[in-house]
């Protein structure tokens, strides 16, 4: 991370403000200020946060400020609730009204992730028990076409290609193929274009005019800076978008651009895409978004994915243990095999709040052919091992680098990470606790 | 410095209410008009000077850096004609971002250049646009399709070797791209190949084990012709906001980088973060992207490119 969260600043900013009553105006500008920064620093358009910010302010001065909150925690609360009811409040679904076949068309600028997208919505539309088709309209990207089929070959959704015809006859012929072939939902994967290219826009304006699209959605890679405005606002002039999806929210991008977006079209943000994984498309929640945009950790997706692939409570059971001592090495285990549906461990801890502050938590860094290695050595112990760890000796240890085809070094390695990580884990939980105490935490909740 | 920093912070902020109010009905007018019938040096016109950097996606701490050294330089150089703080603040982007470089050629045998990024920025199409440029100029060019992730990645670059009469060595897909790179370079240095291009997967900078493989794909390289890649160039998407700043620093982990293409500044994005990068870096900045034809790739100029930052639509 470049930009420290805002809420390891605002903690300084809190430092200076202990007055209690109402807001006044000298508190909310200083707190202000830091939200200012931390804006732009997401990316948020530079308009976007001065329009912001004024309206925050009117709303913030004089405010009664609530019991156990200091000030600067209270203009945060107000903060946070104007940026989730600007991004729209809650999470919005997709609802189709005609009847089907529903077409929905993706549009975008070039390089924001339009075909993989495609790939990930049929998925999730199939996975809600409708028929999808996808539709290959980009006939002038090398390859763009075949790139559709591979895609839609890997997630078992049938594609419809006519080669570079015109990309209106082509979505006409879709429409009839779908009706064919029972398919209710058919998805327009669109070539990428700049918003000043009138010549391309129009092809879509006749795309939406020829079939009748229901959904038309724009999709915008999480990296974009200042521009988002200029070209949400142009897409929106041109079609008409009905809404949006966020690429590429994996990196580590705040992601200002939902905002920017959000406040010039005033268009609800639909998905979030959450990596190459077909699975990786998520519906958007603006509460979450704000917390990452202003840098506050991420807290609810974190509970979320956990839940999606482990159920209840072995999710809870899990976490709880994660963060104190009790975590075994068969823990760990399951973990692991937990841990490939729901992402990489560094990416899951970058969410924690907080968990910027604690050392070493960077260098934690995983990977595949590694885990594979540590799976083999953890599955050569016994059980006894794996709850116990501090049993292993020497021989056991050369008994189990055999069992595992590796080298003792590499078993004694495991078990000084682990020993590492249970301490750091352990270190996590004594800070949500200290977090929790404090009435921060729960704010953010 | 931090200090330096919070202070020019505090007064970036508190001004920004007033100090903004003329640009509410958006930047209509090129930044000279701001100094139309204006001469002296407000508080305002630092300001303003900001707020443009800023929108240029030049990041805060950028912005608030050139206009802390404009002020200083104002004071020691007893300048009093706001006229010319638009110059100064030039002369000082152009430092920042240095002189444009040129592709890197090898004097004895083929030049490898590896082409890295974040996903979609470009590099396929940067790949095949450079093979186009340098086939123009009479070298004899091999693609190397190292993208074996995305689908048709391959398929797109062997379209890019037929519009510009290069060959291309691909694998399979989901094939191991350190093992095209080494093939590509072999089957270069045999057919006498001036460049060779190796076009790589798009990548998240923040996932380890691709930017591991990025790593093994360079060593790789180099195994097969000892000093070789020759050069390394991240392309970086104009309309990357700050973003680019944390892409550019853990590429160069993995890879020493050498050069920067900005691809799409067709669009309107003004692609401001890249003067950080190449300050961050201390890589110049070798190509623009100008759109999807074979022909839209150039070399970067600084003043040219510094002048449109100041552009206003």
């Amino acid at each position: 991370m470049i930009f420290e969260g805002l809420s390891s600043r605002l903690q300084e900013t809190f430092k200076r403000l202990k007055g209690r009553g109402k807001l006044t105006e000298k508190d909310v500008k200083a707190a202000l200020r830091e939200v200012k920064l931390a804006l732009l620093e997401a990316d948020v358009n530079y308009k976007v946060v001065r329009d912001f910010v004024k309206k925050v302010q009117e709303r913030a001065v004089g405010a009664e400020v609530m019991e156990s909150l200091t000030p600067g925690q209270h203009v945060v609360k107000i903060v946070r609730d104007e940026l989730t009811e600007l991004m729209g409040g809650k999470a919005v679904q997709l609802r189709f009204e005609s009847s089907p076949p529903h077409i929905l068309m993706l549009c975008g600028l070039q390089g924001s992730g339009k075909t993989t997208t495609a790939g990930k919505l049929a998925k999730h539309l199939q996975k809600q028990g409708r028929r999808p088709l996808l539709v290959a309209c980009d006939i002038y990207r090398p390859a763009a076409i075949k790139q559709l089929q591979v895609v839609g070959e890997k997630v078992g959704i049938p594609v419809f290609t006519l080669g570079e015809e015109d990309p209106v006859v082509i979505a006409k012929a879709a429409k009839e193929h779908a009706l064919e072939n029972n398919n209710d939902v058919i998805i327009l994967d669109t070539a990428g274009r700049l918003h000043i290219d009138t010549e391309l826009m129009a092809e879509l304006q006749a795309i939406k005019e020829a079939v009748k699209v229901e959904y038309t959605v724009l999709v915008v890679d999480a990296m974009t800076g200042q521009d988002a405005v200029t070209v949400a606002e142009e897409f929106d002039q041109a079609l008409n978008i009905d809404g949006v999806i966020l690429t590429k929210l994996d990196g580590d991008a705040r992601g200002g651009a939902a905002l920017s977006v959000r406040a010039v079209t005033g268009k609800p943000i639909l998905f979030g895409g959450f990596g190459e994984k077909t699975e990786a498309l998520e519906v958007f929640h603006p509460d979450r978004m704000a917390s990452r945009i202003l840098g506050m950790g991420d807290v609810l997706t974190l509970i979320e994915k956990a839940e999606a692939n482990l159920d209840q409570q072995r999710a809870e059971e899990m976490g709880k243990r994660i963060l104190t001592a009790e975590f075994t090495l068969e823990d760990f285990l399951e973990y692991m095999a937990q841990m490939r549906k729901m992402g990489p461990l560094d990416e899951i801890l970058q969410m924690l709040p907080g968990a910027n502050k604690i050392r070493g938590l960077k260098n934690i860094k995983v990977d595949e052919k590694q885990l594979k290695r540590i799976e083999a050595i953890i599955q050569s112990m016994t059980l006894e091992e794996r709850r116990r760890p501090e049993i292993i000796d020497g021989s056991r240890r050369r008994r189990i680098a055999a069992g595992a085809g590796v080298k003792v070094q590499d078993v004694n390695k495991l078990l000084k990470q682990f020993n590492e990580s249970k301490k750091l884990m352990k270190q996590l939980g004594l800070l949500e606790k200290k977090a929790k105490k404090s009435g921060f935490f729960s704010l953010f909740k | 410095m931090w200090g330096l920093m919070e202070i020019a912070r505090v007064g970036f902020f508190s001004k920004l209410k007033e100090g903004l109010a003329k640009t509410r009905n958006g930047l209509v007018a090129k930044i000279e008009n701001l100094f139309q019938g204006q001469s002296e040096i407000t508080e305002e016109l630092y300001e303003d000077l900001e707020a443009i950097l800023v929108q240029a996606d030049l990041g805060v701490d950028a912005a608030l850096n050139l206009v802390e050294t404009l002020r200083e330089r104002v004071k020691a150089e007893r300048i009093k004609e706001a006229r010319r703080l638009t110059e100064i603040l030039k002369e000082e982007l152009k430092e920042l971002i240095g002189e444009p470089g040129k592709l890197a050629k090898n004097p004895e045998g083929p030049t490898v250049v590896m082409v890295v990024g974040v996903n979609g920025t470009g590099k396929t199409t940067s790949t095949g646009k450079l093979a186009y440029h340098l086939v123009g100029e009479g070298n004899k060019v091999l693609l190397g399709a190292a993208d074996t992730f995305r689908a048709a990645a391959i398929e797109q670059l062997e379209i890019w070797g037929e519009r510009s009469r290069a060959s291309v060595i691909k694998h399979q897909m989901g094939s191991d791209p350190a093992a095209v790179a080494y093939d590509a370079v072999q089957a270069g240095l045999s057919r006498g190949s001036d460049y060779i291009l190796i076009d790589t997967a798009g990548r998240l900078h923040t996932q380890t084990n691709l930017m591991q493989e990025l790593e093994k794909i360079g060593r790789v390289i180099g195994r097969a012709m000892p000093g070789a890649p020759h050069e390394i160039l991240l392309v970086i998407d104009a309309t990357t906001g700050q973003n680019a700043l944390s892409q550019a620093k853990l590429f160069s982990k993995a890879v020493p980088i050498t050069g920067i293409i900005l691809t799409k500044l067709d669009g309107t994005a003004k692609g401001g973060i890249v003067a950080a990068v190449a300050d961050t870096l201390k890589v110049p900045v070798k190509f623009i992207g100008l759109g999807e034809g074979p022909d839209d790739l150039k070399p970067f100029d600084t003043d040219s490119f510094v002048e449109a930052l100041f552009e206003r639509d």
